[in-house]
Order: C-alpha cells, then structure tokens, then sequence
C-alpha cells in the first residue's frame, strides 16, 4: 500500500537547516494497522505530513497504492487527499460551527457528492463511531473522546485507502483513549490501512507493528503480538 | 470545478451560508460597514435631486433661459444726441431682433401702468367697490415665457382678444377678492377699468416669479392697452426667451447691441438698456445643484469603498481566525480555488446583501423626508429619487470592488500551506 524509499526532509531555519528525516525507507502491506513511536523531535509527525500530502520531502520516492506521488501541486493534492486518505489529529479538529454530521459530511462536499446522500453516509458512519445520537451536537457539545470519533468517523466516510492518525490520543484520558483505540482496531480488522503516530508505548502496543524512529531515522521495525481492547 | 459553476451551485451556496450564519457578529459587523456606505450615498444623490426637483419646481412657471430687457437712459454721447437720452423700445423692435438674432426663441412686448414703469395704477370700479391695480398689456405669447395658470373656468388672453381689441381682463387673485362677494363667480363679470367697461375672463393663479408680480395685477389684450393709455408702438419692456440650448449671455449681449443700433446709442454705452437674465441665474441655480449632486457622489462613492475596505479588512480577520479551518477543510480535500472561491464568494454575498439593505433603509429615508417636506412649498425639495442608473453602477461598483477586495484575504487564504495551517493553535 505504502512504499517509501530514501525519504529526506529538511527545514530551513534561518541560515542553517534542520535535517529532520535522514534517508526513511518503510513499506506498509494493506490491512496493517502500524505505530510509528519516537520522541518529540524524532521526526515522526513529519513523516505522517509527508504520508499524508501535506508536506513535500526533499529526497526520495513515495508510492501510495502504486501510485508515485511526486510534484504534485496543490489542487491535485487536495484530490489525492480527498480520495486516498484520511486524517485524525491530536486536537481533533472539527469545524466549531458545523454540528457531528456535518463535519463528517465535509470531506464528501469536497468529492462533489449531494447533500442527501452526503446527509445519508455521515450518518452512517457516525453510528459505526457510536455517535448516531450525538449527530446534531456542535462540537462544542461533545466530549474529547466523541470529537475524536467524530474526527475518526470523518476520516472514514470517504473511504480512503489509508487512514492516519497523528497521536489521536494525545488529548485524551486514558479511558477515552481505550475507546478511541478499540474503534481503531475495529476498523482495522475491517480491513482499513492505518498509522498511528504515537508516543505512549501502550498505545503503541494496541497496534500490530511498531515502527520507531530516533533522530530522523528508523531504529527499529518489528511486528508485535497485538494488544486487543474489547 | 470552475468559478462560474461553483456560483450556481446550491451545494456551495450552503456552504457559505452555513459559515456566514455561524459567525453572526462578524457578519453584522461586516454588513453595516458597507449598509452605510450604500446608505450614504442613496440618501445624498437622492437628496440631491431632491434639491434639484425643488429648484426646477419653484422655477417651472418661468421659461429657464429667459430675460427682461427695457430701456433707460444713455450714458454717452452718440450720433448727435446728447448724454441722458431715453430711447424707447418700439414694437418694430421685435421683427428686428427676431431676424438678427435666431436664438430668440419667443419674444414678447410688454407694457404695464401702476408698478416699476411708473405711471398711475389703473383704477377698478365694480359697483360701489373699488380699487387701484397695476395693469399690464399683454400677448398671449407671454404666457410660453411664463406660464400663466388660470383658475378653473377661466382663460389668458388669447389672439382673437388682439385682433379685435376686446375689452377683457384677467384678474388677480386679490383683486377678485377685493372687488367680487367671496363666493361669486366673477367670469363673464364686468368691471369698470379707468371708465371703460371689461368683461373679467380669468382670475389668475398667483405663483411669484418676480418680485415685482402682485396678486393684484390685472391683465389686458396688449392692443387694447395701446388704445386705452395711449401708447403708440411703444414698449416698456421684451420678455425674451432664448432656444434651450442658446448661450443666455450671448443672446443677452447681442440683443442689446441691436437695440442699442435700432435707437442710435453707442454700441459702448453701458447703461442704455437694463436686463435682468433669469437664465444666468437659472444656470447658477442648477449649476449648485449639479455640484451637490456631484459632491454626494465622491462622498457616497467614498463611503461604499470605506465599507468595501472594511470588509476586507474583517474578512482579512476571519481569514486568519479560520486558518486552522482552512487547513482541516484542504487536508479534507478542498482544493486552493474551492477555497479561493469561498472567501471571495463570503465577500460578494455579503457586499450585496448590504447593499441591498442598505438601499431599502435609505428608500425609507427618503420617502420620510419627502413626506416631512411635502408641506414645506417655499423649501425647494421635491421628489428625492435615486436613478435605477446609478444605484445599479453602484452596486456594481460594489460586486466589482467587493471581488477585488475580497481577493486579498482569499490570496492570503491560500497562500498557507495545509500543514502550517493545521499547526496554527
């Protein structure tokens, strides 16, 4: 599903330059559901932006379902976005003003999909995320862990080949985490491509690989004996 | 998905209404910014015209490009004539001017008795009342100079009164009150004017136009005039008017040279003839209308691009409000110019929705100040009216300058990366 060869990035801050991946190679299979641990500062969240099209490396090679994603401008990553992938933050990121459903709805708006069947789809998924009931609350209305479902079951409406998560943990209590998690690994057993991007090792140890990274370069890569939440 | 398409589609029209309805305060704000502009500058122009109707109105019995003209007395020396000579205008003076002067459009002869011109007032016996009225000989031509309004049942002077030398009168307002029972009709009436006998066949309507008209003046054929005081060809005074589109002062000029060369004087005497051009101060009158017309339209036009800016600036805002918005929405998949289109989509919705509130708001303003006014028939405002013409340029204007402003914090919009954007805290 993802295949990643040589992957450098580097920031430029002021004169000198931060070299932050230093030559990532890593392929992920369809069906994996992998942690990519590090320290703050080991690169990993750049590695998701650069995973997810937000960020352009400098070096290397990307492949996403055998497609090379290279040179893309803007519009053309907005579609790959739009189709392949779909994102869950840390701060969950919901629109403040728009209720559950129709954050969910969002990324379907952008695919060109009427109101009705876009209505119809976030619904569903929102039940999947056990938030039917909760669809015309504002965020605002919503609990950590809901908004996080919520953000998780936008990410899904739109059917994307990957789903990546950037510590979708990170602002939650070890409770919702659990719950946050088990819907992850729901999904995944569903046969979703997921990577988390964590860096609490028990977290880490609900997923079924763990990738980690310390100071822009693969440490170690090894699959583990799944933790499942019920 | 192209600009033009996106504008018709209802799915993004929801979308904007949805982020325009979920920041009430920001678009209020928003709004009255260019709700007063708009405000502003219909209440001005249509003020304005008020002003200019108003001023058309009080003059609109009066021929706007007309003069008086009458003789006095030389100031030089001329042809063998001594200085202090008074010539005096004769009724073959009209063919002459007409024919040396083809901008004359109308020109009347007029004598009158018992005002400016001297002479005693004619004395008006009915019965055993009476009275002593200034009295004027007139054509019927005058009445294209200044319109003369005849109350119900009566009529001006007409032709067949000249020809004939009939002894009709039309009389004033006061005279009728004066010498007829308040509720007598005196049409078809007689009345005794210096011993001959006249039949009254109109009261006229009085409207000042001069400030030396009366609601007492009384009004005779011009040839019945000549016979009863004696005049011969002489005339106290022309009522010219000049083609609407003939230089006043021009023809003003060149009348008095002529006539200055009919009457021997020397074509630099100043003083030999008088005038008095209503048109000159016609053109001055309208010449203060049209500037405040203009000057409503640099300050209203100023005030919508204020409030043009004004949106920029809270849009700009909201921009940077939103960024994280933004971010989440293009890592959702909005591509730049969806998001391009939103922003400046927000921006002309709303300088149209303000617009359009704005100029209802001072429709109602306009129409409480022609309704305040109606009453007021010596202040000169009638009919405050804003052209269709112009309020659609200014709402264009508005679309136009609403787009370009709102270009700017669309640019700005996407000129974020998604990534920084979602950084943003």
């Amino acid at each position: 599903m993802i295949q990643i060869k040589n992957l450098h990035k580097s920031y430029k801050m002021g004169s000198s330059s931060l070299h932050v991946l230093k030559g990532i190679n890593f392929s992920v299979k369809e069906g994996e559901l992998v942690a990519i641990m590090g320290s703050s500062g080991s690169g990993k969240s750049t590695l998701l932006n650069i995973l997810g099209m937000l960020d352009i490396a400098n070096e290397g090679s990307y492949f996403l379902d055998d497609i090379e994603i290279k040179n893309l401008d803007e519009t053309r990553a907005a579609k790959y976005r739009n189709q392949f992938l779909g994102f869950v933050f840390q701060s969950f990121n919901l629109i403040n003003y728009k209720n559950a459903v129709e954050n969910v709805a969002l990324p379907l708006y952008y695919r060109g999909i009427n109101r009705k069947e876009r209505q119809l789809q976030a619904l569903n998924f929102l039940e999947k995320v056990g938030l039917k009931e909760w669809s015309k609350h504002l965020p605002s209305e919503l609990s950590g862990g809901q908004k996080q479902r919520v953000a998780i079951a936008r990410a899904l409406v739109s059917e994307p080949k990957v789903l990546l998560a950037d510590e979708p943990t990170g602002a939650l209590d070890s409770k919702t985490s659990h719950e946050v998690m088990s819907i992850i690994q729901k999904i995944n057993n569903e046969g979703k491509t997921i990577l988390v991007v964590t860096h609490e090792k028990e977290i880490a140890a609900m997923c079924k690989r763990v990738v980690t990274l310390k100071d822009g370069i693969i440490v170690e890569d090894k699959k583990i004996k799944q933790i499942l939440l019920k | 998905m192209n600009s033009l398409k996106m504008f018709f589609d209802i799915e993004v029209w929801k979308e904007i209404f949805g982020s325009i309805k979920k920041n009430k305060i920001r678009t209020i704000i928003t709004i009255i910014g260019v709700l007063w502009g708009i405000f502003i500058y219909v209440v001005l122009s249509g003020s304005a015209k008020g002003l200019d109707n108003g001023f058309e109105r009080q003059f609109r019995n009066v021929a706007m490009n007309s003069m008086f003209v009458w003789a006095e007395a030389t100031s030089i020396p001329y042809d063998g004539f001594k200085i202090g000579r008074f010539p005096q205008l004769k009724l073959q003076d009209v063919e002459i001017l007409k024919k040396r002067i083809p901008e004359i459009k109308y020109i009347v002869p007029r004598n009158a008795r018992g005002n400016f011109s001297g002479g005693s007032p004619a004395n008006i016996v009915r019965g055993n009342k009476y009275g002593d009225y200034a009295i004027f000989g007139d054509y019927p031509e005058f009445t294209k100079i200044s319109t003369q309004n005849i109350y119900d049942g009566g009529r001006f002077i007409n032709e067949e009164d000249i020809k004939g030398n009939r002894k009709v009168c039309v009389i004033g307002e006061r005279t009728q009150s004066d010498l007829f029972e308040p509720n007598e009709d005196p049409i078809g009436k007689y009345v005794r004017i210096d011993n001959v006998f006249f039949k009254v066949i109109g009261v006229l309507v009085f409207r000042q136009g001069s400030p030396f008209d009366s609601d007492s003046d009384v009004f005779i054929p011009f040839t019945t005039y000549r016979n009863l005081y004696n005049t011969g060809d002489s005339v106290d005074w022309f009522n010219i008017a000049a083609y609407e589109n003939a230089n006043v002062l021009k023809v003003e000029k060149d009348i008095k040279q002529t006539l200055k060369f009919i009457h021997r004087v020397s074509p630099l005497d100043k003083k030999a003839f008088g005038s008095f051009n209503l048109g000159e101060i016609f053109n001055r009158i309208i010449g203060f209308a049209r500037g405040m017309t203009f000057l409503s339209l640099i300050v209203g036009i100023a005030t919508i691009i204020a409030g043009i800016i004004g949106i920029g600036n809270i849009l700009l805002i909201s921009v940077k409000e939103r960024t994280k918005e933004l971010g989440v929405r293009r890592a959702l998949g909005a591509t730049p110019n969806e998001i391009r289109n939103q922003i400046l989509l927000e921006s002309v919705f709303l300088t149209i929705i303000a617009g359009i509130i704005g100029i209802i708001l001072a429709s109602f303003v306009l129409a409480g100040i022609n309704l305040a006014t109606e009453e007021l028939k010596d202040f000169p405002y009638t009919n405050p009216t804003v052209p269709i013409k112009y309020i659609s340029l200014a709402l264009f204007l508005m679309v136009t300058l609403g787009t370009i402003i709102g270009l700017i914090p669309a640019q700005r919009a996407i000129s974020i990366k998604p990534i920084d954007a979602l950084r943003e805290e």
